[in-house]
């Protein structure tokens, strides 16, 4: 294959293409098979060699081999070469075999444009803060990968790295006019592959011994809220998730069929706040106990938990208000309660029998109170509790007495249905911590809890939470207190020196700032903020002039940049510019060699009419350039002034 | 074609700019996306769609930055072009088949670089400059000289598509340019020389001591008198050459129109000549020139020949 000249690419301008490949594949190799990321780092290294010792590039035959085995590879690995992970691999492989054909300028630009659509893939993945200043500083590499490539080598590289940086900036005002005004539409636009929101995490559905242990373990922000009002005291918030009314002996899990609409008596005046939830694949908004007030798109399901139509698949915000003292359901299907009655046979027997020794002549709540004495007197509340057999609450209640939320919660739910109190399991978080830089509660998934529920005769359905008695702490001031030193929590959480916490709220409040004004910026907020400018009941229409107009003007201003000459300091030198400006309008220009009297001469041959004016002109910027005279600058200024 | 032609004319106002310097305005610079840039701006549509459906904020961030990009890409550009200074300079004459060279000098006046210059008056064989801060350089634009005569300089196109490749500027330049082409000269014998006042010895094309040029062989030259090494430049593929000498005397020779095949085209009787006047010149004989319209009269030296080529080259039958 030949190149004509004027295309090819110089030597020492591959490696800045390695560079931009290099800069824009490298932080996919965080998520993507080992194989993929191994494979495109090898093809890179090799046409690293290649370059370094001259030697010829591979054939195109080879290539497209290379090419095809990779796309078997991927759909060996994928099942499919769409979709988003798919879809990322094929580019990061793309990009690697295409830096093993570049010869001309033309196949530079086509791995440029690749890696710009690169950066791009990265947002897939984390649009956090950092992301997106490490993208900013590749799209700034890529770009002076573009100048050095055009400019050939005659561009040094920090001359190309300034000249990249002097672009980038000059297109911040377009980014930043076409961000707010540009009209937004809310996607998808066609269905999403079934790979685009994978990898998140929060509660699951259903319960056994130590899967809200695990899911404690992370840092991760859960969601964050802020209350219209005061912040209610901590130990009522209880936001409730998915209830399970069903056990198999080990797990716990919600019962699919119908429920009627629950009956919802407020006691105290509601709270209203707004909650941004983070992406967590399933349907419910965790809404505050017991939610009363639900925005359009969301319900509220039987047992009390509100839900959204669609899963939470990305960043989300609500406005719910809720009860936070309530009486629910005082009246209860049959069907319902012999449900949260119910108990595998042959199962966990100990506890059966001290339940049914409990029953006889003792009223619900004095059940309810043993249970929590039990707890109080000789429970201990841990991340690592040991293991369990077959009867868990057995082995739990008699034998090991240690455990985590959802142990208290399985083994009072047990030995209530035992005792003949109908009693449930709510899943969800309790608590928060209250970041006062920005005035947000920020729920974590370590805030991940289980508690009870019982139906008592004339009080419906009540919120019981044997953690409460095991280890009040965790209730009160959050799980960092109620746990030893050495529980494998998450060390953000741990941390609680003073200087720790400011750093930590700082940075969470900047990123919360970020996540609600940046990344948050919908349909919605683009119409309150053109109200808020003066531009209320925007259409498209009226964006796209706004647009149109905002781009004029920041072009006009560029192009007043690019037209810009420096004027000159000395007033002299100025003066006898301007006149060969005057010149230049009337098509006789000054070459940079030319000397006064030789310009002088050349209008006289080329344009005689003029030369009677400029002659003075000439004459009198000698003298004031040369000569002594005072007068020489006034002289000059009105020679200049004639010329028009 | 003609009406192409003509809005052409119209839109880029073809004229000529005369032999002063001049300085690129905004108004003869005009600017489209290259190739690269519709690859690039395809890009960004397929990023602003995959933006909205994943509903990514930084994507549509991103998206307008490049956009953004991509317009102040095109500013710059633009202003690559923008104030540099084009003067013309001198081109010496060439040989018809030669390739002839127009001087055209760049100045730039501004405090940034301006890169990847392009120039280019025949299609195919562009010239490039790179030129620093508040410096200049001087370029040599070639174009084919096929026919003997004035060469004008055709129109010039200059273009770059520094600094993003997504937009290509241009303007075109047509400084008064031109630059004289010789015919391209024939080998052929030197017409016998007159006998002159001072000797009368004959002497000529059969002199055995000062090497005078080549002609192609014919049957009766011997072959000791073949020039091997040259005749191989052509690689067997033209006749073969024979060295001629002349002899150590002074020569005049009238180089007369007369003298050449008179069945032959004019332009190949003007080519013999043109091989005899070098040849003369070669020789270091003095020689005059006879055209029909014209006669140069005996003399030597540089002057001489360019007189003697310069009339040949404007000779009109």
């Amino acid at each position: 294959m030949s190149t004509p000249a004027r295309d090819a690419l110089d030597r020492h301008a591959t490696p800045w293409l390695f560079a931009t490949a290099l800069a824009t594949t490298a932080p996919h190799a965080l998520h993507q098979p080992t194989w993929l990321s191994a494979l495109s780092g090898a093809v890179l290294l090799w046409a690293a060699w290649l370059w370094w010792k001259d030697r010829r590039l591979p054939g195109r035959w080879l290539i497209v081999l290379m090419v095809a085995g990779g796309c078997a590879g991927i759909l060996l690995e994928f099942r499919s070469l769409f979709g988003r992970d798919a879809g990322v691999a094929m580019l990061v492989m793309f990009m690697s075999m295409k830096l093993l054909e570049v010869r001309s300028r033309r196949d530079g630009m086509v791995a440029i444009t690749l890696g710009y659509f690169l950066l791009l893939t990265h947002y897939l993945y984390s649009q956090s803060i950092p992301t997106g200043l490490w993208l900013l500083a590749t799209m700034w590499l890529v770009t002076a990968t573009l100048v050095r490539l055009q400019g050939g080598p005659a561009s040094p590289p920090r001359d190309s790295l300034r000249h990249a940086g002097v672009l980038c900036l000059q297109a911040i005002p377009f980014m930043l006019v076409l961000y707010l005004l540009f009209p937004r539409i809310s996607g998808p636009l066609w269905g999403l592959p079934l790979d685009a929101h994978s990898g998140k995490t929060g509660l699951s559905e259903t319960m056994s011994p130590g899967s809200i242990a695990e899911l404690v373990q992370s840092a991760d922000i859960a969601f964050r809220v802020r209350f219209d009002g005061p912040l209610p005291p901590k130990q009522k918030l209880y936001w409730r998730g998915p209830v399970m009314e069903q056990f198999d002996g080990i797990t716990w899990q919600p019962y699919k069929g119908r429920y009627r609409t629950p009956q919802l008596a407020p006691v105290s005046p509601p709270v209203s706040y707004e909650t941004t939830l983070e992406a967590h694949g399933q349907r419910w908004l965790l809404a505050l106990d017991a939610p009363t007030g639900l925005p359009a798109e969301t319900s509220l399901n039987g047992t009390l938990t509100a839900a959204s139509r669609e899963a939470i698949n990305e960043r989300r915000r609500f406005r719910l208000s809720a009860s936070l003292d309530y009486r629910f359901n005082t009246s209860e299907e049959a069907a319902v309660l012999r449900r949260n009655l119910a108990l595998p046979a042959e199962r966990n027997p100990r506890t059966r029998q001290l339940a049914r020794e409990w029953q006889a002549g003792n009223p619900p709540e004095a059940i309810i109170a043993k249970a929590l004495t039990l707890f109080a007197s000789e429970f201990t509340y841990t991340l690592r509790p040991p293991l369990l057999g077959r009867d868990g609450v057995d082995d739990f209640l008699f034998n090991g007495k240690r455990g985590f939320c959802e142990h208290y919660a399985a083994a009072f739910v047990v030995l209530m249905r035992g005792a003949g109190i109908p009693a449930r399991i709510v899943g969800g978080y309790q608590g928060g911590e209250f970041n006062p830089l920005d005035g947000y509660l920020v729920v974590r998934q370590s805030d991940a809890h289980a508690w009870a529920e019982v139906w008592l005769e004339g009080r419906g359905w009540v919120r019981v939470d044997p953690t409460a008695a095991v280890s009040p702490s965790r209730i009160e001031t959050g799980i960092a207190d109620a746990l030893d030193l050495g529980e494998p929590l998450p060390a953000l959480i741990q941390w609680r020196a003073d200087w720790v916490r400011t750093l930590r709220y700082r940075w969470e409040a900047i990123n919360n700032a970020w996540n609600q004004n940046i990344l948050g910026y919908d349909p919605l907020r683009q119409r309150e903020l053109l109200a808020r400018l003066g531009l209320p009941d925007a259409d498209w229409r009226s964006l796209a002039t706004a647009l149109g107009l905002a781009c004029s003007l920041i072009v006009a201003g560029l192009m007043a940049w690019a037209l810009y000459r420096r004027p000159e300091r000395d007033p002299v030198v100025r003066l006898w510019q301007q006149a060969l400006r005057h010149l230049a309008r009337r098509k006789v220009d000054c070459a940079p060699w030319e000397t006064p009297l030789d310009v002088a001469r050349r209008v006289r041959e080329q344009c005689p009419e003029l030369a009677v004016t400029f002659q003075p002109v000439v004459d009198a910027y000698l003298v004031a350039r040369y000569g002594k005279s005072d007068q020489a600058l006034k002289t000059l200024r009105d020679a200049v002034a004639q010329l028009r | 074609m003609g009406v192409v032609a003509r809005l052409k004319q119209q839109l880029f106002r073809w004229r000529s700019d005369g032999t002063a310097p001049l300085r690129l305005g905004q108004r003869r610079i005009f600017i489209i996306p290259s190739r690269g840039g519709l690859l690039y701006a395809l890009a960004l549509v397929v990023m602003l769609l995959g933006a909205i459906n994943y509903n990514l904020a930084l994507g549509h961030a991103l998206v307008f930055l490049l956009a953004g990009l991509g317009i102040v890409g095109m500013i710059h550009t633009f202003r690559n072009l923008h104030g540099l200074i084009v003067t013309p300079g001198r081109s010496s004459p060439v040989f018809a088949g030669e390739t002839a060279h127009f001087e055209l000098r760049l100045d730039n006046d501004r405090t940034s670089p301006r890169l990847a210059l392009e120039l280019e008056a025949e299609q195919g064989k562009p010239v490039f400059a790179a030129l620093d801060r508040h410096k200049g350089a001087r370029l040599n634009i070639p174009l084919a000289a096929t026919q003997r005569g004035w060469l004008d300089l055709p129109r010039v196109r200059l273009s770059t598509r520094y600094p993003l490749g997504l937009f290509t500027a241009w303007a075109y330049l047509q400084p008064a340019m031109r630059c004289l082409v010789y015919p391209q000269p024939i080998a052929a014998p030197l017409p016998p020389p007159l006998p002159t006042p001072a000797g009368g010895e004959r002497t000529g094309d059969g002199g055995q001591e000062d090497f005078a040029g080549f002609r192609d062989r014919q049957p009766a030259d011997s072959p000791r008198h073949v020039a091997w090494k040259a005749s191989a430049r052509h690689a067997g593929e033209g006749p073969l050459l024979i060295k001629q000498f002349a002899g150590g005397a002074q020569l005049e020779l009238i180089l007369d129109w007369q003298l050449t095949e008179p069945g032959l085209s004019a332009e190949t009787r003007l080519g013999i000549l043109t091989g005899w006047v070098l040849a003369a010149e070669a020789a270091d004989a003095d020689y005059a020139l006879w055209l029909p319209s014209r006669e140069i009269p005996t003399g030597r030296g540089e002057h001489h020949r360019q007189s003697c080529l310069e009339a040949l080259a404007l000779y009109q039958p």
